[in-house]
């Protein structure tokens, strides 16, 4: 726990002094740098010390010592791992968990390692054994439950809701679910309709729920740690096609006690005249999109939401004050999804007042998925698509 | 006179031999074939039930070269499918047969066309007995738009006339079944539904509920286990508190049966229906058959198992060289007849491939159809809202 603290405070301090030493060089346009000034002001008066630190604590990605690369497969696998050594009651159980080193080679290693007692291959029964799992939990110990993807979470959803998310409540603080429920979510490559339904909107929805969606290996590995020690159940939403992606990792990160918040986002890109606020693989597309807007002068700023719920408004309203001009970015379906509750949610707050044009949301298109390639491509955001949203929200 | 015959068409087929086996031409008349043959087939395990199938099975030489046929042409195509993943020219999920040809043969020749089917992700055998063509299939595969799903659907969503797929989510497609079987009881037609699952999907409880329904209601409905050992890398052993499948249905009579041979298969799926038909409520079939190739193209499929232990069934049990053997040693076929099968089913698959390999993908005007049936087209959102796509039925 102190080192959770030690973390922000360091990152505050790091914050306040790249942030004086930028305002020593770039030159913002007066109006912007205004703003900005405004939207701190704005935001303290509001709701003091914790806006404070938010508006300081606007990390962006750091150069810090590189001490290795690992891919977020690699950084999951770690993470589980050290949290296995740490703690005799975790466990992890799920589909091929166990001997075949898991479905996407996730747990690869942990069996071997751990045994049967605690790396546990169970039979093709979701239900059951997300009940099972439950079970455990209730009885104090702290199962990682792994669905082999989301989808087949649907067989098991009531227990995820009913049995996890609500017992705290119903019990009036009795009785609590130390559960990590995780698996990859969303889309992936040629795998059809049944398999590639993004989750998030739908355990977002549920109080009693944490859900958390990491993009890459720092993301992985500090919020997976965080979501196994926290004592309330976590809906841990990875992604397949990120699984192999190599990232940068210090050794800071690569210290076995290090974990991120759950419900802190990140600011990704700082940027200053419009902000894109992503969660998962499309976090990549937008820091992309990014890289292309700057070379027609368009800075974007890229907040990676880290965490579906408890939603981390503020961050999102402050850069929403900063930059006036918000776009969501998303896999998953329109109706009723993550950008739709971003959008309401700064409707409703201080931020509506700064934005200079509706907020808009770039999402997967409100189909099934098709299996064609070519059908599928143009099913879920592309670059591009980003790229058009931000010139037509600024009307460029 | 005789003799000179023999002799005279021995020395040509020798000579075809010796040439390519296009050559051939029957040089012996259809009356020196067997016209039919009976076959002692292996007793099945009975559960609940006082009488099995019969123990013996006749084969014509129509049906011998039908099967024959049909079992080879679902090999060659699931090899070619797999050639073409590993081009990755199909993607996403392939789930291949080789091994299980019996299994959909032998029970398309127990019912018929008019009665219903469905199973799980394994499907691309079904889909052919049940009526697609391979070009079709193999479209489907390459996501093209003259596949069977014109190319939205993929490997595990294919569909035809009184076959519901192709389902991706394990052991679902059950009770889908089921109620495919209501239906058939609702309306009265005399016919019944064939639900597959697999050694995996055994365990899932929405089997047992409807286990459970389909004997309380007494629907026509033949639940089918294709046993094949693994489920993806599990063995039975170490998912199945008790492994005797045709027995998990409890109070539904069950038949464990030998799947590596189209007779029994056949046989048993013959007295399944006609249990299901005369009013008696479900019954549960299980087929001991194998996969040669892992759970998916993903999958190596000897992680789990020896390499040993494939190579003995397909020494021992192989479905296609079983019916062979018989009918070749029957006299039922000559080599040569059996070989123009070969080729002429090798050409098919060739063709299909070539299709499949140049057809162009769907349009994308059909991306967002076939939401909803018998609607109006209506607007759908694409990824940005100024992205104004259509929808038609």
């Amino acid at each position: 726990m102190h080192f959770l603290v030690a973390n922000e405070i360091l990152y505050c301090i790091e914050d306040y002094c790249i942030k004086a030493f930028c305002k020593l060089r770039t030159s913002r346009s007066s109006l912007t740098e205004d703003r900005s000034k405004m939207a701190s002001i704005r935001c303290f008066l509001r709701s003091g010390k914790s806006a404070v630190s938010v508006v300081l604590r606007r990390e962006f990605s750091k150069t810090s010592p590189a001490a290795v690369q690992v891919n977020v497969r690699d950084a999951l696998n770690q993470a589980m791992d050290e949290e296995l050594e740490r703690d005799e009651k975790v466990f992890l159980l799920g589909e091929e968990v166990a001997q075949y080193d898991g479905a996407y080679k996730v747990s690869r290693g942990l069996w071997k390692k751990y045994g049967d007692k605690r790396i546990i291959d169970t039979p093709i029964t979701e239900m059951g054994f997300a009940g099972i799992a439950v079970g455990a939990a209730f009885a104090g110990l702290r199962p990682i439950c792994e669905f082999m993807t989301w989808n087949f979470s649907m067989q098991a959803i009531d227990q995820v809701i009913n049995s996890a998310a609500k017992t705290y409540y119903m019990s009036a603080g009795a009785q609590p679910v130390p559960i990590v429920f995780r698996g990859p979510n969303g889309s992936s490559a040629g795998v059809a309709a049944q398999h590639s339904q993004c989750f998030a909107a739908w355990y977002g929805h549920c109080p009693g729920l944490k859900v958390v969606s990491p993009w890459n290996s720092e993301d992985a590995r500090g919020l997976l740690k965080a979501a196994i020690r926290d004592n309330n159940p976590v809906v841990f939403l990875e992604n397949e096609l990120m699984y192999g992606v190599p990232f940068d990792l210090s050794e800071e990160v690569m210290h076995k006690d290090f974990v991120l918040p759950i419900g802190k986002a990140k600011v990704e890109r700082q940027g200053t005249h419009i902000t894109l606020v992503s969660h998962s693989r499309c976090v990549g597309f937008c820091l992309d999109a990014a890289a292309v807007l700057a070379k027609e002068g368009v800075e974007c700023e890229v907040v990676n939401l880290r965490t579906i719920r408890p939603l981390d408004v503020e961050t999102i309203e402050a850069s929403v004050m900063k930059t006036g001009h918000l776009v969501t970015v998303e896999g998953g379906w329109p109706q009723y999804g993550v950008g739709a509750e971003i959008c309401a949610r700064i409707m409703e707050g201080p931020a509506f007042n700064y934005l200079d044009a509706p907020a808009v949301r770039v999402t997967g298109v409100d189909i099934p998925m098709p299996y064609a390639k070519i059908l599928e491509d143009h099913s879920v955001p592309q670059i591009k698509d980003i790229i058009f949203t931000v010139k037509k929200v600024l009307n460029m | 006179m005789q003799k000179m015959l023999t002799i005279i068409s021995n020395v040509l087929r020798g000579s075809a031999r010796r040439n390519a086996a296009s050559l051939v031409v029957a040089s012996r008349s259809y009356a020196d074939f067997t016209p039919e043959a009976t076959f002692d087939i292996k007793k099945v395990d009975l559960h609940r039930l006082e009488e099995g199938p019969p123990l013996t099975a006749t084969l014509t030489r129509e049906e011998g070269l039908k099967y024959y046929r049909t079992m080879q042409t679902i090999r060659r195509m699931e090899l070619k499918a797999d050639q073409l993943y590993k081009q990755k020219i199909i993607r996403g999920f392939c789930h291949l047969y080789d091994g299980q040809e019996a299994c959909a043969v032998g029970i398309e020749g127990g019912i018929t066309l008019s009665d219903h089917l469905i199973t799980a992700y394994r499907a691309h055998g079904y889909t052919l007995t049940r009526g697609g063509t391979v070009r079709e299939i193999m479209a489907e595969l390459t996501g093209r738009r003259g596949g069977i799903a014109k190319g939205k659907g993929g490997s595990m969503h294919m569909y035809t006339k009184n076959f519901y797929g192709g389902n991706g989510i394990v052991g679902a497609q059950v009770p889908l079944g089921a109620g495919v079987a209501l239906a058939c009881k609702y309306l009265g037609n005399d016919q019944l539904c064939v639900s597959l699952y697999g050694d995996g999907a055994a365990n899932q409880g929405q089997i047992f509920e409807t286990y459970n329904m389909s004997s309380l209601w007494k629907l026509p409905i033949i639940f089918i286990c294709e046993n094949n050992q693994y489920a993806m890398g599990t063995s039975v052993e170490r998912s199945a508190a008790s492994t005797e499948y045709y027995k998990r249905g409890d109070y539904i009579p069950g038949i464990r049966v030998d799947g590596m041979d189209v007779l029994c298969v056949r046989e048993a799926t013959k007295f399944a229906a006609a249990h299901c038909r005369s009013g008696k409520g479900p019954i549960l079939m299980e087929l001991q058959t194998y996969r040669y190739h892992g759970h998916s193209m993903s999958d190596p499929g000897v992680s789990y198992r020896t390499r040993e232990e494939i190579q003995e069934v397909r020494s021992k049990s192989d479905p296609i060289s079983m019916l062979k053997d018989r009918m070749l040693s029957n006299n039922m076929a000559s080599i040569e007849e059996l070989k123009e099968i070969d080729i002429a089913v090798r050409k098919e698959i060739e063709d299909a491939a070539q299709f499949a390999t140049t057809d162009p993908e769907p349009p994308l005007d059909d991306l967002c159809s076939h939401i909803f049936a018998n609607d109006q087209p209506f607007e759908v959102r694409g990824a940005t809202p100024w992205t104004k796509l259509t929808s038609t039925s």
